[in-house]
């Protein structure tokens, strides 16, 4: 990728980014927060007004120890309790007021900043979901769990502790800031120069952990995309005595992110001390010159010890502030990529003005379409072809002919590159996309099973499906007796990847998950790989019914399937060659002819 | 994950001390860390001793020489605690991600050695928590919450005492004061270890929950059910939301005691203090120097909070950690592993039985008493209905699965006496999922045997029929799997054929490795694959008349047992369920053979 770009998740990895690369990210990201947090905006005002209140009567706290000393000691002496009485009284009024109210705050905090997590868990799965399988293709599924699970965790920690200290501690300093300079306007100057260092150190931490940050979000992505490829190909990783090798890798993956943590880490380790230091600094020097007024007669001794325990407190949320800073940080990088994810437009996009087609005949036309994945390697050159409603095709030719990306433009999982697929005479498109999938469902090899119950499974097909429906779909393509026989019938749990049920099985299920859906268009791509002969031979029969009033396309090896199709397709390096009803091809001498002669053979 | 948290304190400091022996070479960094933090607390609690100093001495004298002492003293104090935190900083934060890196390791390996049981029975999401999220906790706890709860409690009990020396009185009622804490400490820790435990787990399953929705979406696009699953997970984060929520809420419970009682014990103090002092019994210094050593304690009282819920967070994890960790391996190397001298490759079943351990009672054994010889070179079919046991069965040569009676032999030796790496090697299987890793071509076909040469490589290709590996962007060297190209099932299942071949085992195991394949390719590989059997010990699990031409010897499996061996042609004759399984006449055909026969009877 030499073409520099930061838009979507091109670029992610790269940690070189230019300045104006740097501050297009960082705009998006914030642009997404910012998005989360609007809705937030009423309960987060109420929220601050708590955390002020609480804050102020935590801030008071030091004036009203002053006022019992320098009021309260002179007063008493001459047994006046009132003013100590009236100090005592509002600082514990001031102490139960300030504990309740943090004690609400940190709940309605915890309310605003899980929220505003579920709001961004639910758009990024959802986008993840809208994004292409072109996407999906290139885009390893391990770095978009990361995305979803380690990048949410940071900022999941931002949020936890974050908001809570930037809030109270920003407050914090700045009532104490506030109630220094009014008990003391020349400390509050000094507290005031304190800042300019501290500025800077800011600044300085902010460039350089930034891109460290980075860092960190490619190298634990790193981490995870390896984690879950061993954990899903766990088999073959023993048949084949990896786990060495495995964990050499790992170990390296792991080792690098450790390192860029350390980084982090260390920069943390300068940070932090700093601001100490500078909080000492500035409560030495103004001890120092509220000293030498003191002798000078200029304040009371009450008045300097009140300004020297402001200006210490002021210092006192730094280290948590430091920390939010960090973790501000570390959630902004995390936002950099998810932000990109929720970037990515998806390539097969829904339709603006989606048109609605409540009933489907089932008719598929392909007019003009080519298709090629790169605009130089065309898969299919411009081709048109009919199928009218309730016709059956089998699709016919060697691996690599074309036949599996014919039935992903049918059923869209991509869209043609020239030329339109429409059904029923609507662009593809166009069409809504609930109807689009209640009317063509594709079945395909890879059965994949959610965990879950068997039933569950089925009811993919049809979420609102009742027991019956579902047992009744399962009866018509064959599965009905094995399912029984699991432990738990249909309320078996098909654990991990369908750990416990055989391929066979797991394309029963999914066929008997398209027979409940119930389509006007139907496309098997290879669905019946994997079954034993008789069980195949039951779908058949099953199919037979199933597809009577229904637009089929199937493909298969086994050319056992055309016997139940209408029409056969032959099609070769991206080309329809044959076409034609069953008997026509049998008995010629084409392509189709060979195939079904060889096949003939091969059987018993 | 049905174990129940500990639930009290001595349960915490059992757990967590569990990771001694990780954090090992940390721990003396960690303590001297300890006693430098400590040393800064020391520091910041010195300097209003200064300023009782100050107060009572050079302010009420007026001597202008000695507010310079005075200042240099608070200044190198300052100075000096700054230093303190950067050491305390250095000294543990880098041990500390070694600690996380070291554990991540250790269970990165344990889950590889653990059985295949285990990741069926473990959703793989929450796997992925506790080696992502739960070691990141545990690290910052390790390196940031322990030192400095340890430091807090050792500066609460050191501010207390010098509390109490300058004023034995006010000292003593602030003392008082945190009984309530402590005693309501202990049901926060109840409360919050229990939604902490939770929050992990549904963290998990929400994890699971993406991971499904990722590598099923194929699925979840083709019926359009994207809202449906966007639904399951809306319920699970709901769920975890609100257990975050009753986290908030217990860590509300105990931030209301901590402020709200320090700040009640000041207000006393502070009416006392005052009497004291007018009544003669202390000097306004030592008022000074009480509050402002009250003011330094605040923040350790207040962020106990914070560290009580990150160790319990820690502790929780810790479980988690362990978990998996405690997972006996079933299915482990021998001793003294049995070694095959030049063996020729026989493998064989011996009255195998297996079943999932948690399968009821009521069902037979999945395998149940298969023996069967295949001979050395012999290439042996595997048939049967599916879900007869024909993937099972070929998983038990390989020890993916143990059998739970009987054994399985290779050259007479059980599979069991030998390591499992030396069966490995003997035995390669191809899969009927074609996984394929993100790593080059050359790296995916070589996985069992990297140090193969090229010509090795390419007759395994050309066996397998994989030519098609020299049309992709860089060859051998472009990079599949998920990362990069996807390819079609059938070019995956034949690189796992590729895979098998090129790793030139003794026995070749393949479960239905040609089902993807179109007719035509299908004849090229069989035709090629002969070559290769010819020579080799072969089991071959077949769906199709054309890959059972392969094989010399036929098996017919039925409900877990061998019903019939015998070459094709033999059991055509001689097995109906044969017929049934293996034929593919259609219906009436086979009735009209039947009732041709039934004519000749």
């Amino acid at each position: 990728m030499s073409d520099a770009s930061v838009t979507g998740v091109e670029g992610e990895e790269r940690d070189d980014l230019s300045t104006a690369e740097s501050k297009q990210i960082r705009d998006r990201s914030l642009r997404l927060l910012g998005s989360l947090v609007r809705p937030m905006r009423g309960r987060l005002i109420v929220s601050m007004i708590a955390v002020v209140i609480s804050t102020a009567s935590q801030v008071a706290g030091p004036a009203i120890i002053a006022y019992g000393i320098d009021s309260g000691l002179p007063a008493l002496l001459q047994q006046n309790w009132m003013p100590v009485a009236l100090a005592g009284v509002a600082y514990l009024l001031a102490g139960v007021l300030g504990a309740v109210l943090i004690a609400w705050f940190t709940v309605l905090s915890a309310q605003i900043s899980q929220a505003i997590l579920f709001d961004l868990r639910r758009r990024v799965f959802l986008h993840t979901q809208r994004l292409s399988l072109e996407f999906h293709e290139s885009y390893t599924s391990g770095r978009i769990i990361s995305r979803q699970t380690s990048d949410l965790d940071a900022i999941r920690e931002l949020l936890d502790s974050g908001i809570n200290q930037l809030v109270q501690g920003v407050l914090y300093m700045v009532f104490t800031a506030v109630a220094l300079f009014l008990l003391d306007a020349e400390s509050g100057f000094i507290l005031l120069a304190a800042l300019v260092p501290l500025a800077v150190l800011t600044r300085w931490f902010q460039v350089r952990s930034q891109r460290l940050f980075r860092r960190t979000r490619v190298a634990s992505a790193h981490l995870i995309v390896h984690f879950v490829e061993t954990m899903t190909g766990i088999r073959a990783v023993k048949a084949f005595r990896k786990e060495k090798r495995n964990e050499v890798e790992f170990g390296g993956l792991v080792e690098d992110y450790r390192q860029t943590n350390a980084r982090v880490i260390k920069l943390f380790g300068i940070y932090d001390p700093g601001l100490v230091l500078i909080g000492n600094v500035a409560v030495a020097v103004v001890l120092l010159v509220g000293g030498f007024r003191v002798i000078g007669g200029g304040i009371e001794v009450g008045v300097l010890l009140a300004a020297v325990l402001y200006t210490r407190r002021f210092f006192d949320p730094m280290e948590d502030m430091a920390m939010f800073y960090n973790g501000y940080q570390s959630a902004t990088a995390a936002l950099e990529k998810i932000s990109g994810v929720l970037e990515e437009q998806p390539s097969v996009p829904d339709p603006e003005q989606p048109v609605d087609l409540w009933t489907s005949k089932g008719a598929v036309s392909f007019d003009d379409v080519a298709f090629g994945y790169k605009a130089d390697r065309p898969i299919l050159p411009a081709f048109d072809l009919a199928v009218p409603a309730g016709q059956t095709i089998a699709l016919v030719g060697s691996t690599g002919a074309g036949k599996s990306t014919l039935a992903k433009l049918i059923s869209r999982f991509y869209d043609p590159t020239e030329g339109r697929v429409t059904l029923d005479g609507i662009d593809l498109r166009d069409l809504h996309p609930k109807d689009l999938r209640r009317a063509i469902v594709m079945v395909t090899q890879e059965a994949y099973l959610f965990s879950g119950t068997v039933a569950d499974n089925i009811a993919i097909g049809k979420p609102d499906a009742t027991r019956e429906e579902i047992v009744a779909a399962a009866v018509a393509v064959g599965a009905d007796t094995f399912i029984r026989g699991l432990p738990n019938g249909y309320e078996t749990d098909v654990n991990k990847r369908g750990g416990r049920v055989s391929a066979g099985q797991r394309q029963l299920i999914s066929f008997a998950r398209a027979f409940l859906a119930d389509p006007a268009v139907l496309i098997l791509d290879e669905a019946t790989a994997s079954l034993d002969i008789p069980s195949e031979r039951l779908v058949q029969d099953a199919l037979q019914t199933l597809l009577a009033d229904r637009t089929a396309i199937i493909i298969a090896h086994r050319l056992s399937t055309v016997s139940i199709a209408d029409r056969v397709l032959v099609m070769e390096r991206g080309r329809i060659v044959e076409d034609g009803t069953p008997a026509d091809l049998i008995s010629g001498e084409g392509r189709f002819a060979q195939l079904h002669a060889s096949w003939r053979e091969s059987l018993v | 994950m049905s174990e129940k948290p500990g639930s009290d304190a001595a349960g915490t400091v059992a757990v967590l001390l569990r990771l001694r022996p990780y954090a090992a070479k940390a721990l003396p960094r960690i303590y001297t860390a300890m006693v430098v933090s400590l040393a800064a607390s020391a520091v910041a609690l010195a300097i209003p001793q200064v300023l009782q100093w100050m107060v009572d001495g050079p302010l009420t004298d007026g001597d202008a020489g000695q507010i310079w002492l005075a200042f240099g003293i608070v200044l190198a104090l300052g100075v000096f605690e700054a230093v303190l935190i950067g050491a305390r900083r250095a000294l543990v934060l880098t041990p500390g991600t070694h600690v996380e890196a070291r554990m991540r390791n250790a269970l990165y390996a344990h889950l590889e050695d653990l059985p295949v049981a285990f990741h069926d029975r473990w959703p793989s999401g929450q796997l992925l928590s506790r080696a992502v999220s739960d070691l990141n906790l545990i690290r910052r706890w390790l390196s940031f919450g322990l030192v400095l709860l340890v430091v807090n409690v050792l500066t609460l009990i050191g501010g207390l005492v010098i509390l109490l020396t300058l004023n034995w009185v006010l000292g003593l009622i602030f003392a008082l004061a945190a009984i309530p804490v402590i005693a309501y400490s202990f049901s926060f820790e109840r409360r919050y270890s229990r939604v902490a435990r939770l929050s992990q787990d549904q963290a998990g399953d929400l994890a699971t929950s993406v991971e499904e929705s990722v590598h099923g979406i194929r699925v979840l696009k083709a019926f359009g059910r994207s809202r449906y699953a966007l639904k399951r997970f809306e319920n699970q984060a709901e769920q975890l939301r609100g257990t975050e929520i009753e986290k908030a809420k217990a860590i509300a419970g105990i931030w209301l005691y901590l402020t709200l009682i320090p700040d009640l014990a000041f207000g006393v103090c502070l009416v006392v203090g005052v009497w004291l002092a007018s009544t003669g019994q202390s000097s306004v210094g030592e008022l000074v120097a009480f509050f402002a050593t009250g003011t330094v304690l605040l923040f350790p009282i207040w962020s106990m909070g914070y560290f009580l819920a990150m160790t319990l967070d820690a502790k929780t994890a810790t479980l988690r950690f362990f978990e998996v960790m405690d997972s006996e391996n079933t299915i482990t190397d021998p001793v003294s592993p049995a070694v095959i001298e030049g063996g020729r490759g026989e493998l064989s079943f011996d009255d195998v039985h297996f079943r999932y351990q948690d399968a009821p009672e009521s069902f037979p054994d999945l395998i149940d008493g298969v023996t069967l010889t295949v001979r050395p070179g012999e290439t042996m079919a595997l048939v049967g209905l599916t879900g007869s046991g024909k993937s099972t069965l070929t998983a038990l040569t390989t020890r993916i699965y143990d059998v739970t009676g009987g054994a399985v032999r290779v050259d007479g030796v059980d599979v069991r006496d030998l390591s499992r790496d030396d069966l490995r090697t003997r035995i390669a299987m191809a899969f009927e999922e074609a996984t394929l890793f993100s790593q080059t071509v050359r790296e995916n076909v070589l996985l069992g045997r990297p140090e193969a040469s090229e010509a090795e490589l390419r007759e395994a290709l050309d066996i397998a029929q994989a030519s098609f590996v020299d049309d992709l962007p860089q060859g051998l060297d472009t990079k599949v799997g998920e990362e990069g190209l996807s390819l079609s099932g059938g070019q995956r299942q034949r690189l796992a054929l590729a895979r098998a071949i090129a790793a030139r085992p003794s026995i070749l195991v393949l479960d239905d490795p040609l089902s993807a394949l179109d007719v035509d390719t299908e004849a090229l590989v069989e035709a090629a694959l002969r070559r290769v059997l010819a020579t080799t010990t072969a089991l071959i699990v077949a769906h199709r008349p054309s890959t059972v031409a392969l094989a010399d010897r036929v098996a017919l499996l039925q409900d877990g047992r061998v019903t019939a061996v015998g070459t094709h042609s033999e059991l055509l004759a001689t097995s109906e369920h044969y017929r049934f399984v293996i034929s593919s006449l259609e219906a009436d055909e086979q009735q009209n053979d039947e009732q041709n026969q039934e004519v000749t009877t």
